[in-house]
């Protein structure tokens, strides 16, 4: 009876119905209706399509414009920083003469663990700007008190600071893992060649990390545009709306204020953002590569 | 070869230990706070030693918050997420590592453009199937929608080509049906492979914030990250003692995770990127 049905001609099928249920429900689906939701109006408890109205009103929405421009700076600002830090400590870690080598990985990676709410709390505390260590430590080297929670600028670096931190060990592991795929027959050549550390860094490290350089990028575009629950916890958005992101907009108009239409027009362009900004990083490493 | 000065190396050790304090600091003193009271959190200059409040602070948290309730319904969610996940990315990435099938080009063409779409875009439907669902509060809201996880199909499916096609014949020869193999041969050569899904799905989900803020609304339903997110809200008066306590609660699971496991789990983000 079961291998009648799970003969090799229908298994492929049979295997792929669970997923692709539960895809079509609550992937495929809600996609689809979102973007129908995005030309609608909900009047009382009827639907009224209004066509480019909610596309409309949100850009011209000053508030949804500065959610994009707090996360964009800080998209530009953190990622050559991000990937900076990132190649470096790999290229660190990677060395086989570095002592206690297994001990240094497990410390960078750690903050790997942590989540993004509890991570949030323990940093709206360490950037606590009466009490917390970071100005603390700023003072005694003759720093003044900076306002990282209360002041625009200072509360945009908090959340870069605070993402750097938790995402950088992330990353290593992934350089890492691209560079322990080259070949040392390269650098030995390099060496040969009279090559110093940093013509081999420019010249064979990092072009062959192209497709993991790649990776990241696309992955913290996407994943910078969606950040939530740091501004969420540590500024709420603030001072005034310094720290709003997108995500935090469409959390306020979708269910806090029940505008489904307006937030599912909001939903797409974020969306249409995240697709444009990966095509760009694509094309471009494509056009880089030889 | 080229001699390296003394200080290069010692300048090289140096930001290491520096980084590695910045990377574990966080960690330390999340642990000292959760043992002091309310005044010596907020002291200048900080305190870098442990306090006596631990267990006042638990108390007021456990009398002020349904704690262990989230710590349940967290610790549920996420192994029975992680369970469910990690067979059906295993079932459905072997059916598209090692079979030819109508469409298949087309639907991993689907899968992937779904690992770039941003969960939000779905977000407003998913509320309304929810609630038309009556899943409000409950754990399949959180659980079932995120199975549609095409992080975990295409990991799977990547890992699972390298798993030589004669031991799928093998099992047809000695005339096991397609699911037999799958159980009996498949899953077993793959543990690593499972593993490593498994403790990155867990994490993920043990730190699942907005969704689970949306639709888990009753005190009984919440879990760990909405609770302690629930506590600092701006604007009302904030036990920071009892928080801290809460956050040494809701990372502790990850860490035990972590040091028994560790060596699944860096495997786990290094084949989740690279390979693909």
């Amino acid at each position: 009876m079961l291998s009648k049905l799970f003969n090799k001609k229908n298994s492929p099928y049979l295997f792929l119905i669970p997923f692709f249920i539960i895809f079509s429900m609550f992937v495929i689906y809600p996609t689809i209706n979102s973007f129908y939701l995005s030309f609608i109006r909900t009047n009382g408890s009827k639907n009224v399509f209004v066509g480019l109205l909610n596309y409309k009103q949100v850009l011209e929405n000053k508030e949804f414009w500065i959610s994009l421009y707090n996360v964009l700076f800080i998209y530009v600002v953190r990622l050559p920083i991000l990937l900076f830090l990132a190649i470096l400590f790999a290229v660190l870690l990677n060395s086989p003469t570095l002592k206690f080598r297994p001990l240094f990985r497990l410390f960078i990676f750690f903050p790997v663990l942590i989540d993004m709410v509890t991570y949030s709390i323990i940093f709206s505390l360490l950037f606590n700007e009466n009490f917390g260590i970071i100005n603390y430590l700023l003072g005694l080297i003759g720093i003044g008190k900076i306002y990282w929670l209360s002041k625009a600028i200072p509360a945009k670096i908090l959340i870069m600071i605070a993402m750097t931190w938790r995402w950088t060990g992330y990353n290593t592991i992934i350089v890492l893992a691209g560079l322990q795929s080259i070949s040392n027959d390269l650098y030995e050549v390099a060496d040969i060649e009279g090559a110093g550390p940093i013509a081999k860094l420019f010249k064979i490290t990092i072009p062959l990390l192209k497709n993991v350089i790649l990776f990241i990028t696309i992955m913290s575009t996407i994943g910078t545009i969606q950040i939530f629950a740091e501004p969420t916890i540590l500024t709420d958005g603030g001072p005034g709306t310094a720290t709003l992101t997108p995500i935090m907009y469409l959390y306020r108009y979708g269910f806090n204020s029940f505008k489904f239409g307006y937030a599912s027009a909001v939903a797409y362009i974020i969306t249409s953002i995240i697709f444009i900004i990966s095509l760009i990083h694509i094309k471009f490493s494509a056009k880089g590569g030889d | 070869m080229i001699k390296k000065s003394k200080t290069l190396i010692t300048v090289k050790y140096l930001f290491l230990i520096l980084v590695s304090i910045i990377s574990i600091y966080p960690f330390y003193w999340l642990a000292v706070g959760s043992t002091l009271s309310n005044g010596e959190i907020f002291k200048f200059p900080p305190k870098f030693i442990f306090g006596h409040h631990f267990m006042i602070n638990y108390n007021n948290l456990v009398s002020s918050q349904p704690i262990w309730y989230a710590f349940r319904n967290s610790l549920f969610i996420s192994t029975v997420y992680t369970v469910l996940t990690v067979y059906i990315s295993a079932l459905s990435g072997y059916t598209f590592a090692k079979f030819d099938f109508k469409y298949k080009k087309v639907l991993f063409g689907i899968i992937l453009l779904a690992m770039m779409l941003p969960m939000q875009v779905t977000l407003i439907p998913l509320f309304r199937i929810s609630i038309a669902l009556g899943w409000q509060n409950k754990a399949q809201a959180i659980i079932v929608p995120a199975l549609a996880n095409a992080f975990g199909l295409f990991f799977m499916k990547q890992n699972m080509l390298s798993i030589p096609t004669e031991i799928v014949e093998s099992g047809r020869v000695d005339g096991a049906n397609e699911l037999t193999i799958f159980h009996k041969l498949i899953l077993p050569t793959s543990l690593p492979a499972l593993a490593a899904l498994g403790i990155l799905s867990f994490i993920q989900q043990w730190g699942n914030f907005l969704w689970p803020l949306i639709i888990l609304q009753s005190n009984k339903s919440t879990t760990l990250p909405v609770l302690l997110a629930n506590m600092v809200q701006k604007g009302e008066v904030i036990d920071y003692g009892a928080v801290l306590v809460g956050a040494v609660i809701s990372i502790l699971p990850i860490l035990l995770i972590f040091l028994f496991l560790q060596k699944y789990f860096i495997s786990g983000i290094y084949s989740g990127s690279v390979k693909g």
